[in-house]
């Protein structure tokens, strides 16, 4: 009877230990703007390896899956533990509060505030929904080789856009160079210098209010150098739909200044490093303000998860400030989080790279909170997509700006109503 | 020895094909000859009906209802709507004044695009097939040539030729080799619309002229040898001879490539995104746009969009059947 006991025993410890060793498996789908995706896999290793119970899959896609697929994913369950995300609206109705499952929230709220509520469906909820990988924040590169060989002195921290207009036009004059400038063909890069310009974007209820005076300013100033070519017309009016970008011009000194981001810097300083000076400068300035637009991704949790307490477990040891801190000092990135920017983060840059750095921090230090509102309307990548579409057929000779005007309210309008 | 070791190999054979014929025998018994048909094609009807005719079903859902819902059961019914909102227009003629321009953009580029396309790559494609029917030296060779875009890929084939047309590219190099200026081919709605039609036609001849030189190749050689001894001049022979003997191939070749050009997408998509403007945005990309690529997916509009398509795809497809059946 004993050694029955004994066997009975021993046969339930075998089934049962593989059962308790099990980790729990998440799955990250990751996107890279430089190597986010390498370095999140490098530190979940070392997650895994102090959490054994959690096992981290990470599936690095195109930035168009995380856009097109993910959503589809999502409504059909069949969506991962964690995205990284930057249209937060897009999935918002498909995220995971976190904030039952964190161990310190306050920490998380006096970190990452205002890009909290990004995250969120509307002033009333207060929930936690992802970690913010980055803070992006757009500003203009310039070649300042360009400018030497011009010389032509650089516009000062309060020139406005129709100085550096004036200035690169100059410059591209004088060195041959094809094109004073070029924007990446998005609304959201429009955005920065139309809000210099006055543009509100959204009226006192949140809802869009797109034009208004301030953003026809800008629009007609940006039809306008494209089409008297200051600006290189190809990066917007090329296509139909989508982003454009114009990284290879200003690489092969095409363009004398390039309005992109501070996603851009990894590849300013692997791929042209000292081939030529360049610097990033401050956000040029309009009747309004001197502005760019904020942005960045987050690493966001979905409430389909089966494990919610071990994806809060894995953001919360992202967020401690010593792996959150290598994690911006490997990727480039500027820290979203206000403890480790205030810390600062020590980049392993070369000169150039490092004065880059420190012109995208204080250009991040000086958005102005109209940006940050808009970046955070849910609905933003509409206004940003139909902006570039409509003002790319101007620029292709389609349509009339006030034709444009009217096209970019009533698609507006359209997609809001198709989105109840 | 080798015909002992065939019956054995013969009586095996009969062995292992006997082993089902039992239970068919007892299942063509159980379910009589008419049902047992049915179990020989359920499967390929399964197949058929989950991924062909599900996804019919699944359209006209999406096509009849709307809001923002993936699943269809959770879309509101909104009957034609979708499809009112398509069609409402004040001038057909002139997009800017329909609700959804971009759509009559697509279709009026899409016609265009259609009759240039099909048109000039029969002209071409039967030439070709001319050409390589006569014993010519390296015939092998340029029928293996003009094949070869057939095989690529379409979006290899767009990046191909986005290599050669863009502002640094290949052709302008050449250009600008020559003491010209460089031309942004692909920046002028012209420019770019014809450069959709030419490289469409690159890709896609090979596979025509194939069909077109089988036509004429089963055209039998005593009648061309009946007419050279009658002194027809070649026009008049081809004329007379050969268009009208090859009249169900071109048939065939004149609405596959229809429906191929109705359904153009990938290769523009890459090459030009659907621009300058909307100058090459083709029916099919306003679909895909709509239902896939904007942040509030309208996929309502999309499936009622690719409903219309799918009506002109009848229309021709009913017209090839009629076709060559009358051509038989």
């Amino acid at each position: 009877m004993c050694s029955l006991v004994i066997a009975a025993a021993l046969v339930a410890a075998i089934s049962l230990a593989p059962a308790a060793q099990a980790a729990v498996q998440l799955r990250i789908t990751c996107y890279s703007d430089g190597n986010e995706c390498p370095i999140t896999k490098q530190l979940a290793a070392r997650f895994t390896q102090q959490n054994p119970d959690i096992q981290i899959e990470i599936d690095e896609v195109p930035y168009s899956a995380i856009l097109q697929s993910l959503p589809v994913q999502l409504a059909s369950n069949n969506g991962p533990d964690i995205a990284r995300v930057t249209l937060f609206g897009s999935v918002q109705r498909y995220m995971l509060d976190l904030r039952p499952y964190l161990k310190d929230a306050d920490q998380w709220e006096a970190n990452f505030g205002p890009e909290l509520d990004w995250m969120r469906s509307g002033p009333n909820d207060h929930g936690i929904y992802g970690l913010m990988t980055q803070l992006t924040v757009t500003s203009p590169f310039v070649d300042k080789t360009l400018f030497e060989q011009a010389n032509v002195p650089l516009p000062g921290p309060k020139a406005t856009w129709d100085d550096w207009a004036a200035a690169v036009a100059k410059v591209a004059k004088a060195t041959n160079t094809p094109f004073g400038m070029a924007w990446d063909r998005s609304g959201h890069r429009f955005a920065g210098p139309a809000i210099s310009y006055g543009a509100k974007y959204l009226n006192t209820d949140g809802k869009p209010a797109v034009i208004d005076d301030g953003f026809r300013a800008m629009a007609s100033r940006w039809v306008k150098w494209n089409q008297d070519g200051t600006a290189d017309k190809s990066i917007w009016a090329a296509q139909a739909s989508g982003y454009g970008d114009a990284f290879a011009d200003f690489q092969n000194a095409k363009i004398v200044l390039y309005l992109s981001g501070s996603w851009q810097l990894n590849r300013m300083v692997k791929q042209i490093g000292d081939s030529f000076d360049w610097a990033v400068v401050p956000n040029p300035c309009g009747p309004a303000t001197c502005t760019g637009m904020p942005g960045g991704a987050a690493f966001v949790a979905f409430k389909e998860t089966r494990h919610p307490a071990e994806v809060a477990r894995f953001l919360d040891w992202m967020e401690q400030p010593a792996i959150y801190t290598e994690f911006m000092a490997k990727t480039l990135n500027i820290p979203a989080s206000a403890a480790v920017r205030k810390a600062g983060v020590n980049y392993d840059l070369p000169p150039a790279g490092k004065a880059a750095m420190q012109a995208l921090l204080q250009n991040a230090d000086s958005l102005a909170p109209l940006a940050y509102k808009l970046q955070g309307y849910h609905y933003n990548a509409t206004i940003f997509n139909v902006t570039a579409d409509r003002l790319s057929q101007v620029i292709a000779g389609d349509m009339t700006l006030d034709q444009a005007y009217q096209r970019i309210t009533e698609d507006i309008n359209q997609a809001l109503a198709a989105a109840k | 020895m080798s015909g002992v070791a065939a019956r054995a190999a013969e009586h095996t054979y009969a062995a292992v094909m006997n082993v089902p014929e039992r239970p068919m025998r007892w299942a063509q018994a159980r379910l009589g000859t008419g049902r047992f048909a049915w179990l020989f094609v359920a499967p390929n009807l399964a197949i058929f009906g989950i991924f062909t005719f599900l996804p019919i079903a699944i359209n006209f859902v999406y096509a009849f209802t709307g809001g923002p819902e993936l699943m269809p059961a959770d879309r509101a019914f909104t009957g034609l709507a979708n499809l009112r909102e398509l069609l409402s227009c004040s001038n057909y003629l002139n997009p800017n004044t329909c609700t959804r321009d971009i759509f009559w953009d697509g279709v009026w580029n899409t016609l265009r695009f259609v009759v240039l396309q099909v048109g000039l790559m029969i002209l071409f494609s039967l030439i070709t097939a001319l050409v390589l029917n006569r014993k010519v030296i390296g015939r092998g060779f340029f029928r293996a040539a003009f094949f070869y875009p057939v095989l690529l890929s379409p979006v290899v084939v767009a990046l191909i030729w986005k290599w050669i047309l863009q502002r640094y590219g290949v052709l302008n190099a050449a250009v600008g080799a020559v003491g010209l200026h460089p031309v942004d081919w692909l920046l002028n709605g012209t420019s770019a619309f014809s450069w959709t039609v030419f490289v469409s036609i690159w890709a896609h001849m090979g596979f025509y002229t194939l069909i077109l030189l089988a036509g004429l190749q089963a055209i039998p050689a005593d009648i061309y040898e009946a007419a050279a001894m009658d002194a027809a001049p070649p026009w008049r022979t081809f004329r007379r001879i050969t268009l009208p003997l090859l009249m169900p191939s071109l048939l065939v070749v004149l609405v596959l490539g229809l429906i191929r050009a109705v359904q153009i997408f990938d290769e523009v998509y890459v090459l030009t995104g659907g621009g300058p403007g909307t100058a090459t945005t083709y029916l099919v990309q306003f679909i895909y746009q709509t239902g896939f690529a904007a942040q509030v997916r309208e996929y309502g509009l999309a499936a009622a969009a690719s409903l219309l398509l799918a009506g002109v795809l009848l229309v021709l497809t009913l017209v090839q059947l009629r076709a060559t059946r009358g051509t038989r």
